[in-house]
Parts: C-alpha cells; structure tokens; sequence
C-alpha cells in the first residue's frame, strides 16, 4: 500500500474527518422540569446534579453555609468579548445572573438576551477533576518508570509502586496484547495501557463522595470511542478493505447485504458499543448508589422515624455496591482495552498467509 | 377519548421506560446466569485452566451488562424527555 506518506497522509485526513464534526454533546438536552414544591426534596433533581457536569465541587449545605469550590466561568462571547468569573457569582441557589449570564439546570450558562451567542470554556468539575487524576496517574507512573531506570526491580524483585503495577502491565501485555496483536504488540501497548489505566483513574475518581462523574460523561466516552476508532482505522490493510468491501466467496446477494451491514458494523456499530457499554456501566453505577441514598431522604419526609430507621439498611447497601463499582471500574477499563485491541487486530488478521510481506498496516 | 389520545400522556411513556429497564434485568441475569454455568462447570472439567476460564467469562458478562444497559439507558431516556 503506497508510500509511508500516503499512509500519514490518511491517517491526518481521518483524524480531520472527524473534528470537523463539531457538535455539542450534553449528558441531557432540555430541561427536566422541578415538578415538586420548593425545599420538598427532589430525588430526580438531586440524582442529576450529581450525575452531570457543574461549575463547583459541592460538598454539603447547612442553612446558611455552602461547603463547596466554586470553579471559574470562562465564556467567550462575539457582542460581549470574554468573561471569567467565579461560579459564585451565580448565588447560592443558582438563579441570580451576572455580567448577562444565568444558569439554567445547574450545568449550561445562558446569556439573558438571546442574540447574544456565547462560548464556554469553563473549567468545569469534569475537566479538574480530569487534570487532576491525569496529574496524578503521571507522578505515579514516571516515578516508578525511573525506578525502573535505575535498575531496581529488572533483576531482583520489585517492591512498593513497581510491584502494584506491574501485574497489571503485564496482564495487558501478555493478555491483551500478544493474544490478539500478534506480532505487531509492541507498537500498540502505549495506546492499549494509556487508554486502560485512563478510564481506570477517572472512574475510581469518580467514586469518591463529592467528586465529579467523569468517566459516566457521554462526551469523555465518545472521545475515547472516537480515538479507538482512529487507531482500528489506521491498523487496517489493503487486505481487510478487500475482503469488507469484496467479500470472497460469497453469492452476490449475499454480499449485496453482507457489505453494508460490515461497513456499519466497523463504523458505527462497533465503537459506538464502546462508547455507550461504558458510559452506561459508569452511570448506572453512580445512579444506583445516588438512589439509594436518596431513598433515606424520601422515606424522611414520610416521617423522621422512617427516615432514620432505613438509613443503616441504606448505608450497608451503598458501601456493598461501591466495593461492586470499583470492581466495575476495572472490568469496564479492561473490556474497553480488551475490545480495542480485538478490533485492532481483526484490522492485519489473515494478512500473514497469501499476501506478499510488504503490505503493512499504517502503525 | 381514543386510545392514541390515552397512549400519548406522559405517564405510560414512563411506565413503559420502567418495565422496559425491569425487562432488561431480567435479560441480563439470565445471560449472565448461563454464562457463570458455563464457566463454573468448564472449571470443574479442568481446574488448571481455571484462569483463563476466569478471563473470558468476565469479558462475555461484560459484553452481555452492555446490551442490558444499553436497555436501561432506553429506559432513563423515556422517563427523563418525555414531561
């Protein structure tokens, strides 16, 4: 397949391809409706905001005090130029505006006249908390790599941080990579490890009480989705698109339905499972748990008595589920590596047996 | 009042979501069920393959909770748009 250029050169046209969808992607689109009385506890409401993105890290609220880190609203807007504020700004119930702009549903910053079309930029608790666990995940990473450097652990067993992780490299390497990569694992492992130990860092961050729900966000998965999805692209061969495209002895009629049905499979259908599989696992998780707690508040507004009755069966219940969420974070982290790397690899299969060895994939 | 008009409130979109999400369970523990059966006695044949028997049968249960949760998020989308 043509020079190393023309490769590049696809894969840039791919990568183009699809950033030119700019489209904005909200874990809900319109407005749920406050049906219930002011300072009746909502149950829906409260799960939501605890599920989607906002602009502080709310802790708790007493009657008069707010234990919550307010984050910085960056919007840019044509007619009115760029603002950054604090989020506190938008009052303790989120209903004053300021500088033109209200919140509306806790996570969408609206200006009040509706000419005015405005950006946001904000640093929302998504992207800290993301920064913030990447930042971390780093530090670990590049101290135990230096240890490795300097030769601790490469003959004598390893200790501390090295011992922690290196099953679990190996396990992907040996368990993932090789059995499905062939022999082309090795250009492949950055990729496979980088995206398992990410969804893994933001999802257990995201158990953690207060914090925010990354790795349950449509968008962070459709990214993911999207990445995985370059990289299967770019690991195909001439070979591959010559049998999706002109399937081998196959009646015509059969490969009049077999070859759409295969394009859709390969692009839609197969990073689109990526993407929902673990954005839906992340927030039904969060959901449960969410609901569970919210079950003490609903049955305390029948009576205290219920309320306080309910909540040790509550609270065992949510510590059960959250030893079951953190099990969760792994399987889902591996089921995504496990799947890309699957699909990476159905890109060069079969290439080794009737074609010459010169047709290589594009990595 | 015809039927169209009595489907189309908002509470049976609801209630539809709810057993939709209920059914999706159902499909699930069933799925996973056999699939456990499937590992525990494929253990029980040859217990030094355990292992990877152990691998594969969590990457089947994961991809069988996907469908089912693609399911549940069908159902949330019925309740949470709809009124």
């Amino acid at each position: 397949m043509g020079s190393k250029s023309t490769k590049s050169l696809l894969v840039a046209v791919f990568s183009l391809f699809l950033l030119t969808f700019s489209a904005k992607v909200f874990s809900q689109e319109k407005p749920v409706e406050n049906k219930k009385a002011e300072g009746e506890f909502n149950p829906t409401k409260a799960i939501l905001n605890h599920v989607q993105d906002a602009y502080e890290f709310h802790f708790f609220s007493t009657d008069n005090f707010e234990a919550a880190i307010y984050l910085p609203v960056i919007l840019y807007s044509p007619q009115k130029g760029l603002s950054v504020f604090s989020s506190k700004r938008f009052g303790p119930e989120h209903d004053q505006t300021f500088d033109g702009y209200r919140l509306e549903d806790e996570n969408t910053v609206v200006p009040v006249d509706p000419n005015v079309k405005v950006y946001d930029f904000s640093l929302t608790r998504n992207v800290i908390q993301t920064f913030l666990a990447l930042a971390l995940f780093c530090i670990l990473m590049i101290n135990i790599a230096k240890k490795y450097k300097k030769g601790e652990g490469v003959v004598s067993a390893p200790t501390g941080a090295q011992n922690f992780m290196e099953p679990i490299i190996v396990f992907i390497r040996e368990e993932v990579a090789k059995v499905n990569l062939g022999s082309r694992w090795e250009r492949y492992m950055p990729y496979l490890l980088t995206v398992f130990f990410f969804i893994l860092i933001n999802a257990l961050f995201g158990l953690i009480p207060g914090a925010a729900n990354v790795a349950g966000n449509i968008a962070f998965t459709l990214i993911l989705g999207l990445i995985s999805l370059v990289v299967i692209l770019a690991s195909t061969t001439t070979h591959f698109w010559k049998h999706i495209v002109w399937p081998p002895d196959v009646p015509i009629l059969v490969k009049l339905i077999l070859v759409p049905v295969e394009l859709f499979g390969l692009f839609v259908i197969k990073p689109g499972a990526l993407i929902i599989r673990l954005f839906a696992n992340m927030v039904a998780g969060h959901i449960v748990i969410l609901a569970f707690i919210s079950l003490i508040f609903i049955f305390g507004a029948m009576s205290t008595v219920a309320g306080w009755g309910f909540s040790p069966f509550s609270v065992i219940f949510v510590v059960f589920d959250y030893f079951i969420e953190i099990l969760v974070a792994f399987i889902q982290a591996f089921i995504f590596t496990a799947l890309t790397a699957i699909f990476i690899g159905q890109g060069f299969e079969g290439s080794d047996h009737d074609v010459p060895q010169n047709d290589h994939a594009f990595l | 009042m015809s039927l169209m008009t009595v489907l189309f409130e908002v509470g049976y979109s609801h209630l539809g979501g709810a057993i939709g999400a209920g059914l999706a369970a159902i499909g699930a523990g069933i799925g996973i069920g056999q699939i456990g059966k499937g590992a525990v006695e494929g253990i029980a044949r040859q217990p030094e393959a355990a292992n990877e028997i152990r691998a594969n049968m969590i990457l089947a249960a994961a991809l069988v909770e996907g469908v089912a949760l693609f399911a549940v998020i069908a159902g949330l989308l019925a309740v949470l748009k709809t009124g």
